[in-house]
């Protein structure tokens, strides 16, 4: 076959196809060649030099990740010369290092940490050089803390942050001893183009760039008797917490993940996907309304295509770089942030409970949730809506400090009130899901009958190519709805930001006619999110995507509007999708930013 | 491999010939005549790695992209080297023809040439130069046109990939190799980088034939070559010279009669104690060098030369790969810490075991020729590094 080379390692024959690397064709023998800089998500960099290995017929040996596999190449992983450059490139990068292992936040879950437990290195063979370096860190942002004494200059933020975001909030700056990785100016992450996805913490190796945690915050809240501790977790941390707590990528453990919550001493276990199917029944209204005045007013300053607003990292890349288009998006809150607001209003009467005493805690997948139950924007309820976000891992951390045995916890449910989903509201949690729970609703509304998928997949809209473009055509429709009758409703999905970007060049550009566009900061969209286990590939995002099918699929309520509690709210509380009260609690403007 | 006698040479920069009738002429030839001219000649990159320069030429005429790039590397940086400079000065219209047939039988329409930030001031007498010579070219119908780009004062930009990526206005980095530049050099279309000497030998070859240029120098190292010849010696300055001499010959003749040592090719090159110097060839098969000599009397601390470069190195990297960012970090601060006796003598040959790693795992040839003057200077000046 032309298409493919043969090679050699360690005496074992293997073919792979042109193109690929020497660590490709490794890794298809199984034999494990060690890496730092390396991510499947991203371009190869080649700079750790880590992962070199000894090549027949050349003096230097090669980096495996960015070499490629060649006809009749003979590599030797494990030979004595190979063994020696690898514990010198590990040392040189420990020398840098600020090595206070137990002080770290990543201490037991650092990858330069495994690698110098495999190597057993006891002492260091170097002078230390951190007393030399002037290494800052940066606390100011309510989502991300970057420390360059842990920083290794692998690049994979660096990488992250401009190929997969198309934000390069970080980049290189500087060179020789002094190079670092900075941001604008050297300005705090608070002040810069920062999206807060956590894309770049998912992907370091090291504790350089970790998520700012709230455990101390939590658990006194826990402890202080005198506040009711309320929880709510979203859609795409039931399908990941499992992998941080010794279960399999593409678990499902919502019985599982309730129970612990309960255990830990929440006061209320409740559930985002409550206000996931809320947020559908205001979006789809609004988009309804959005096309009305467009098509029978004929209203020229109504703002197509409407945008999702769910991700608060999608939000925040908007104001900075599109903010002339940010009238285009939905003016509904995110999930996390209708839930906060209604909390401490809505729960609050129901239960009869003073809201000054309700802490609102939220398990998110998500890093950018810190930053925005941190907007000042975010305290509709007369507090603050949303008091401590925290990722899917601080939670894993929270289950394994109270010593419980997670994988045999009971399955245990949601409490009511705000615990009640469908499946519309769980499938949020996947890259194309507002789009299909929200078609789910949108077109049973207007026609009264399902949507023409079997099964209720909307498949178009499902996978994780980048952007999805789906067309449903809307016909015989229900009186009210008569200017739809015909309607070709044009969406598209865009999951990770540089993706999001190349949907909004289109609409800049004029070269688009979509109705409707969803968007997900981060790939896979939350599944993937910056607050979820680490690691992240292209095939754990796949099973955590099967997962949240299974899960949508194995309820009995598959769609927002069904929703009991949903109906309940609009009954006892807020009246219809954009009444006041709606506008008060669950909906909000978003701001231009600078972009440095 | 019998060494030549030293010997001056008069080919870069002689002043008998018109650079309009040697272009016209080479322009006529067919490329595979211009191909087998230079390829005969033995004519290796004057820049320092000495790859053969028709090998390129030829493998990036093979390349069947429409767009390709003839690159002129004038980011000349290494310490000690100031003969592009001169060359640049004196001569630039060779340097251009020498593009300009390049271009010929590669297929290019556009050169590039990349100066050094610090040579801003050759800049205006260069445009001056560059609008001449397309005069010249629109007369004959040639379609080639060359730009300059200005370096910003990175020494590793001088690293050809490194150089693309500060081209295209990036961080200059050096990428991975393969893919080489003959495939994916700037903008990623096939390129071709010569050193400025490289190129004028190129032109002066279609000039005096390969012949000519065959009967100077060895079998490893054809030809002459401009030397940057400084430190202890009267005489500091250009020199065209023919390659192959005994080291022995040269320092007789640029030596201050007093010569400890020779730094061969800068601080990315060789140090020679006097006790080699006669079984030192200047060339490949001895001691390449991309043209910088400088001496050293026995007044110099070889502690603080080495100390300079590897200082020179630490700040130079560019700070991607590790061997070479924190490895010059700790060459330098070990030497540091056993000159003042805080680390034991012994601490240099884990020092020396670090430059040979830094040697076969960095990604360019900066953080692989580190090793090359630290381990030469230790070897040959122990002494000198520890009392």
């Amino acid at each position: 076959m032309a298409n493919t080379v043969k090679l050699k390692i360690d005496g074992i024959d293997v073919s792979v196809e042109a193109g690929k690397t020497v660590l490709d064709a490794a890794k298809k023998l199984n034999i494990h060649i060690p890496t730092l800089c390396y991510h499947e998500d991203l371009c190869v960099a080649g700079n750790c030099r880590v992962c070199v290995v000894e090549q027949e017929g050349v003096k230097n040996l090669v980096a495996s990740c960015a070499m490629p596999a060649q006809d009749g190449m003979v590599i030797h992983t494990n030979t004595h010369k190979v063994r020696n450059a690898r514990r010198h490139v590990v040392e040189l990068l420990l020398s840098e290092h600020n090595a206070d292992c137990t002080k770290c936040y990543k201490n037991t879950r650092c990858e330069l940490q495994d690698l110098a437990g495999e190597m057993v290195i006891n002492e260091h063979m170097f002078l230390d050089l951190v007393p030399d370096k002037n290494y800052t860190i940066d606390k100011l942002s309510p989502s991300i803390i970057k420390d360059d004494s842990k920083c290794i200059r692998c690049q994979r933020c660096v990488r992250t942050c401009q190929e997969l975001q198309h934000v390069s909030a970080l980049g290189v700056a500087y060179k020789g001893d002094e190079m670092k990785i900075s941001t604008f100016f050297e300005h705090s992450m608070y002040e810069v183009v920062c999206t807060n996805c956590g894309q770049c913490v998912i992907r370091c190796p090291t504790g350089a760039l970790i998520e700012k945690n709230y455990l101390d915050e939590v658990w006194d809240a826990i402890y202080d008797e005198d506040k009711h501790v309320i929880v709510q977790t979203a859609p795409a941390t039931r399908i990941a917490l499992g992998e941080d707590l010794g279960m399999e990528a593409g678990s499902i453990v919502t019985g599982k993940m309730a129970a612990a919550l309960r255990r830990l001493g929440f006061d209320s276990v409740l559930d985002t996907d409550f206000s996931a199917d809320l947020t559908i029944m205001e979006e789809g209204t609004e988009l309804l309304t959005r096309l009305k005045r467009a098509l029978v007013d004929k209203d020229p300053t109504v703002k197509l295509p409407m945008t999702t607003s769910c991700s608060p990292g999608w939000i925040k890349f908007i104001e900075h770089m599109y903010p002339e288009y940010l009238e285009n998006v939905s003016t509904c809150k995110s999930p996390q942030q209708m839930f906060g607001a209604l909390a401490k209003t809505y729960y609050a009467q129901k239960k009869g409970i003073d809201p000054s005493k309700i802490v609102s805690v939220s398990i998110m997948p998500c890093t950018a949730k810190k930053f925005e139950a941190n907007r000042p924007e975010m305290h509709d309820s007369g507090y603050q809506d949303v008091d401590l976000g925290l990722t899917t891992r601080e939670l894993a951390v929270m289950i394994k400090q109270a010593g419980i045995n997670f994988k045999e916890l009971p399955d245990e449910k949601f409490d009511s009130i705000m615990g009640q989903s469908s499946g519309a509201a769980v499938i949020f949690g996947a890259t194309g899901g507002v789009m299909e729970a929200a078609l789910r609703t949108a077109y049973e509304i207007v026609t009264g009958r399902e949507v023409p998928f079997e099964n209720l997949r909307i498949t178009p809209v499902r996978g994780m190519e980048g952007v999805k473009e789906a067309t449903v055509k809307i016909e015989n429709v229900l009186p009210e709805w008569s200017f739809l009758e015909g309607v070709e409703l044009k969406t598209v999905v865009a999951h990770g930001l540089t993706n999001a970007n190349k949907v909004m060049q289109a609409v800049k550009n004029g070269t688009a006619d979509w109705h409707f566009i969803e968007i997900m900061a981060c790939p896979g969209g939350c599944l993937g999110g910056g607050g979820q286990p680490i690691p992240t590939t292209p095939e754990i995002r796949k099973k955590r995507a099967e997962a949240i099918y299974r899960e949508d699929e194995g309820m009995a309520i598959r769609k927002s509007h069904e929703n009991p509690e949903i109906q309940q709210i609009y009954k006892e509380f807020l009246g219809e999708p954009l009444s006041d009260k709606s506008h008060w609690l669950l909906h909000t403007h978003y701001q231009k930013r600078k972009r440095v | 491999m019998p060494n030549k006698k030293l010997k001056r040479v008069d080919i870069i920069f002689s002043e008998d010939c018109v650079y309009k009738d040697v272009l016209t002429d080479g322009l006529k030839k067919s490329n595979e005549a211009i191909l087998k001219e230079i390829l005969d000649s033995g004519l290796r990159g004057r820049g320092g790695a000495g790859f053969p320069t028709g090998l390129k030429w030829k493998f990036t005429s093979q390349e069947t992209e429409e767009e390709k790039y003839v690159v002129c590397n004038a980011d000349e940086g290494e310490p000690g080297t100031f003969k592009d400079r001169e060359i640049l000065t004196r001569v630039p219209l060779k340097v251009f023809g020498g593009m300009a047939i390049c271009a010929k039988v590669i297929g290019a329409k556009h050169g590039y040439i990349y100066l050094r930030g610090e040579y801003q001031f050759l800049r205006a007498d260069l445009d001056k130069a560059i609008e001449e010579f397309h005069a010249y070219l629109k007369e004959i119908g040639f379609d080639f046109q060359i730009h300059i780009l200005m370096g910003s004062g990175a020494y590793i930009c001088g690293e050809e990939s490194a150089l693309f990526e500060s081209m295209e206005g990036k961080r200059g980095e050096p990428r991975n190799k393969p893919p080489y530049p003959t495939i994916s050099g700037f903008r990623n279309k096939p390129t071709v980088i010569n050193n400025v000497e490289t190129l004028v030998y190129a032109f002066m070859i279609c000039r005096i034939g390969a012949g000519k240029f065959q009967e100077l120098g060895t079998t490893d190292s054809r030809g002459s070559k401009v030397f940057s010849i400084s430190g202890d010696t009267p005489i500091a300055g250009i020199y065209e010279l023919e390659l192959g001499m005994l080291l022995e010959d040269f320092v007789e003749e640029f030596g201050d009669g007093d010569t400890k040592a020779v730094q061969v090719g800068g601080a990315s090159g060789f140090c020679v104690p006097r006790k080699k110097f006669k079984d030192t060839i200047i060339g490949f098969e001895g001691v390449p060098t991309g043209g910088s000599m400088m001496l050293f009397n026995s007044s110099r601390s070889m502690y603080n030369v080495l100390k300079n470069y590897v200082e020179f190195f630490e700040e130079e990297s560019c700070g991607q790969c590790t061997p070479c960012r924190v490895g010059c970090q700790q060459l330098k601060k070990g030497i540091e810490a056993i000159k003042k006796g805080e680390k034991s003598a012994h601490y240099l040959d884990t020092l020396q075991k670090l430059a040979d790693t830094m040697k076969v795992t960095s990604k360019c040839g900066l953080g692989q020729s580190v090793a090359n003057s630290f381990s030469s200077i230790v070897d040959n000046f122990k002494e000198e590094m520890i009392y």
